[in-house]
């Protein structure tokens, strides 16, 4: 067996979770290649590689983006945020107690994105309504769960937040 | 208030902290050094002979370890839940799209994927047969010369005499019903591990896998190995819906055939795309609904003749089409009936299992067909169904008596049709003659299910406890977590009968080297099964340790009891020992704190002949209503809420049960409105979530879940089953109440636009597939 060639790398520098990194990547690699295979992170999930399920959802600059779809250069100086810096207090965060409280999860393949994109909603409207949860989780697909108790645990999230400020 | 500890109560899910933090390992999660990845070459046309095959250029290309063709299977060329008909790599002919020709496996998912480009094979385009009527008629070509007619399995059904059923009727009807093909569409797509094992010959595979025994069977006979030379291990399963089984077997076999010719562990997973055309589905049922009933609504006669489209191996399909067979007339007393269920081979995607197991087609024809019935009448679709309903006592259309079990249909039914107020809007809303804008309807559907494999086949299930010298506990069982919340239930079961606390349990992932052969996690039967044989596990245990409490407390054997992690005499719970110091003086006594638990279902019977017998020894019911808005303009269906009334048994844990039906609902109005794999001469449309559309948040209804509880005799605590019954009602609920609102009869799924407003489907139009146009 011959070798691979070597293809056109480069190096970008971001922050993951609070931590400075620094990775090499290739012209082709994604964002959540790099999170997941480079950065060994592998909390965020690839359903649909097209930007359709949010399984990948991440926050990029505190905004939810689908990691399947942003080209690993593109993160660059960001500040990145995946579900594994949730917990990084070393206790659970409100969204991810009440998630297991609701029995907001059955395989919990989507949950990683579910709450990153229920955390960017919380940042920006600590009291949302029903609709906007509704809305806000309308680009995570879930199986599972008929999105009923997911609804629910968010909703309880923000009135524990709330209450604990 | 519940009279247990730990059953019966809404614990938190075992596994939810894992899953929230995003440590839960799932198959692709798991890297080992010098693993490779393979990519499978699928075929170019769903029915052609392979002239050449030619592999060199892209073994020669850098960074490609193997690659791996039928020529390297040296055990079973094809696997098969029933038949051996699926081959792993086809070698001289495809049969549908999804067929596998080669994999390559390299340093990197890229380099796999770009040297498949370079393998070059020659095909021979051979003549395809894509619809189901087509494929049964006269002088049909023939896809496999061991079935004529393109019969994969016949199953006939004979109850009374329907000649002299529809005689006596005073009003006959006769219907065709058909259903599409359906994608499980788990968020997690197929991925597996293969790992070249320490010991000789063994191979270890870790997996998205719905059944580790199933799978290890067939990878053993597809590398001639005996089963002990195959270890499977499941991985977090990121949703499976009857969907992970055979087609992950193909998955676990390539990858341990690539693991073994490389010693190197070998990755595969697929995209979306891969899993939408290679991966089986549920079946399309073309059904012939003939039924017959006396002025004043009593159901008298019934034929019905059913074709499930196959596709071109056998998989679950005849299992699939048995439970059809059983349950095709519905929770209604019919005196004479004649069905015959036909499964059929074609070129378009293969079908299996996938949650409802052939009951949400007919479930879909029946419950149409009673509200056509009743209108015929001039009945109300409540009175008239409560008229025939089953009651206890009643006799099934197999001959069965329903005595042994709380026969709950009139209950779920009335439960969930005042819930929504059903008889007023229903006549309230057929009054509405308007056909423009939008306007509303109701509908309900009903059904009875069995439980379990039934007659279907071996039915048992083992689990083992162990406590350890400080109390804590670990569980194995032999049925899997698909992410339906097993781990969660089968460790309550277990601290209730040991009387230790929940958080005391650690469930260990599936593994086929500790645990035996307890069959499949399909058919709902894992609460029932599984359930069962870790309480006789725990039990045994339970036994070992209060003969230890008893000496602690010095008190008789017969007199200790056990809850909530303390140890007591029944009549003086101050006189306690903590679980924990049972264990402790337990070992210290040298005790076996183990156990294995089995459990095997009572017994059942079916003639295949006639179709009579016991085919399920217990069933549930149940009965979904519907309130939607149509808009007249558009044919959109807007689902607006949704009542689920299930009889479960028990609920030993009613925020599960509660989840699977709203995930259950949801489903089922997916398959109601939105979802259909579009095959176009055998070639799928739609491979990815952007035209596959499954419900998203915005789409889902209100949903009120009805729990009803009548203690079955079998199951543990009285429990039953609760996955697939939610899945199977709610698309007829739906069609009657689109009929209910704007008065038309649809009976083809799904009620997209087109199919509302103008009757049919201009996308099905195009491509061959057939019973479009029935
Ligand atoms: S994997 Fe990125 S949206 Fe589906
Ligand atoms: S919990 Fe399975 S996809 Fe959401």
């Amino acid at each position: 067996m011959k070798k691979a060639e070597p293809k056109h790398k480069r190096l970008i520098s971001f922050t993951v979770n609070g931590d400075d990194i620094e990775v090499e990547i290739s012209a082709s690699d994604r964002l959540i290649d790099v999170l997941r295979n480079k950065l060994r992170l592998t909390g965020t999930k690839e359903g649909c590689g097209i930007g359709e399920c949010g399984a990948c959802t991440v926050l990029m600059d505190g905004a939810p983006v689908n990691s399947c779809l942003v080209p690993a250069f593109q993160a660059e100086g960001s500040v990145i945020e995946t579900v594994e810096g949730l917990d990084a207090s070393g206790k659970l965060h409100p969204l991810q107690e009440a998630f297991v409280e609701h029995t907001a999860i059955q395989c919990g393949y989507c949950t990683p994105g579910m709450l990153m994109s229920a955390l960017a909603l919380l940042r920006e409207h600590p009291e949302p309504t029903r609709e906007e949860i509704t809305r806000a989780i309308s680009g995570n697909l879930c199986r599972c769960t008929g999105y009923h108790q997911i609804i629910a645990a968010i909703e309880d999230a923000s009135a524990k937040m709330k209450t604990t400020e | 208030m519940s009279s247990f500890t730990v059953v019966n109560h809404p614990i938190s899910r075992i596994d939810a902290t894992t899953k929230v933090t995003g440590r839960a390992e799932f198959a692709d999660d798991l890297a080992f050094d010098r693993m490779l990845y393979g990519q499978v070459l699928r075929a170019k046309y769903p029915h052609a002979k392979i002239l050449e095959l030619d592999t060199r250029k892209a073994e020669e290309a850098p960074g490609v370890a193997a690659v791996i063709t039928y020529a390297d299977i040296s055990g079973a060329q094809a696997i098969g839940p029933v038949r051996p008909d699926m081959p792993i790599f086809v070698s001289t002919r495809t049969m549908y799209l999804g067929d596998a020709i080669a994999m390559v496996v390299a340093e990197t998912p890229e380099i796999a994927n770009r040297a498949l480009d370079l393998i070059r094979v020659e095909y021979e385009e051979l003549p395809t047969i894509f619809d189901v009527e087509e494929a049964v008629s006269e002088g049909a070509l023939q896809l496999h010369k061991d079935y004529p007619g393109n019969i994969v399995n016949h199953y006939p059904l004979r109850k009374g005499n329907v000649e002299e059923g529809f005689k006596a009727s005073d009003v006959i009807l006769e219907r065709t019903y058909t259903t599409q093909l359906i994608e499980h569409a788990y968020i997690e797509p197929e991925a597996a591990v293969a790992v070249p094992g320490s010991v000789d010959g063994n191979v270890t595979i870790y997996g998205s896998i719905q059944n580790p025994f199933t799978a290890r069977r067939h990878v053993a006979q597809v590398l001639g190995v005996s089963l002990n030379r195959v270890r499977i291990i499941q991985c977090a399963m990121g949703g499976s819906f009857g969907g992970k089984d055979d087609v992950v077997s193909a998955v676990c076999a390539r990858a341990a055939v690539a693991a073994l010719k490389t010693g190197r562990p070998v990755k595969v997973v697929y995209t979306r795309e891969e899993s939408l055309i290679e991966s089986y589905k549920r079946h399309p049922y073309v059904m012939k609904y003939k039924v017959g009933a006396t002025r004043d609504g009593r159901l008298l006669a019934m034929e019905i003749y059913i074709l499930a489209d196959a596709g071109p191996y056998s998989s679950m399909t005849p299992f699939v089409t048995w439970r059809s067979v059983v349950q095709a007339t519905g929770p209604y007393e019919v005196p004479n009936v004649k069905t015959d269920v036909y499964g059929v081979y074609t070129n378009n995607t293969y079908t299996g299992a996938m949650r409802g197991f052939g009951s949400p087609q007919i479930i879909f024809a029946q419950e149409s067909l009673m509200d056509e019935l009743a209108k015929e009448l001039g009945m109300d679709p409540l009175e008239f169904r409560l008229k025939n309903a089953f009651k206890q006592g009643s006799v099934t259309a197999s001959g069965q008596v329903l005595d042994e079990h709380t026969v709950s249909l009139m209950n779920v039914i009335k439960k969930a049709t005042e819930a929504i107020g059903y008889s007023e809007k229903q006549r309230a809303y057929a009054k509405n003659k308007t056909a423009r804008g939008k306007v509303r309807g109701v509908g309900f559907a009903a059904s009875y299910r069995g439980v379990s494999l039934g007659a279907e086949g071996v039915d048992a299930a083992g689990a083992l406890v162990s406590v350890q010298p400080d109390g804590s506990v670990y569980l194995h069982s032999g049925l899997a977590e698909n992410g339906q919340g097993l781990k969660t239930i089968f460790s309550q079961i277990a601290a209730e009968e040991l009387g230790c606390r929940f958080e005391d349990i650690v469930f260990m992932d599936t593994d086929t080297s500790v645990i035996p052969d307890s069959g499949a996690t399909v058919a709902s039967r894992s609460t029932t099964m599984g359930g069962s044989a870790v309480r006789d596990a725990a039990k045994k245990v339970r036994e070992v340790l209060f003969g230890v409490a008893a000496e602690l407390l010095n008190a008789p054997h017969e007199e200790i009891t056990a809850a909530g992690g303390k140890m007591y005499v029944n009549e003086d719970p101050a006189r306690c020992v903590d679980f924990r110091d049972v264990a402790r003086a337990a070992y210290g006594k040298g005790q076996l704190m183990a156990a294995l638990g089995w459990y095997q279902a009572p017994k059942v019977s079916w003639d295949e002949k006639t179709g009579q017998g016991k085919a399920y020894f217990t069933y549930v019911y149940g009965c979904q209503v519907a309130e939607v808005e149509v808009d007249c303009d558009t044919g959109q269906v807007k689902v607006l809420k949704v009542v689920a009334a299930h009889d479960v048994g028990r609920a030993i844990n009613p925020a599960t049960v509660e989840g699977q039906i709203y995930g259950g609902v949801t489903m089922g109005m997916g398959y109601g409105i939105l979802e259909e794999v579009e095959l176009q001469d055998g070639v799928t449309k739609t491979r990815n979530f952007d035209e596959y559309l499954i419900p998203t948040s915005m789409d889902v209804p209100e949903i009120v879940p009805i729990i009803v509880e009548n203690p079955d005799s079998y199951g543990p605590y009285g429990a039953k089953t609760i996955g697939e019954p939610t899945c199977e009602l709610l698309a007829p609920a739906i069609a009657n109440a689109v009929y209910n609102a704007c008065g038309k009869r649809i009976r083809r799924l799904p009620l997209d636009l087109e199919r509302v407003l103008l009757g049919y489907s201009l996308r099905a139009a195009r491509g061959k597939r057939g019973s479009e146009q029935a």
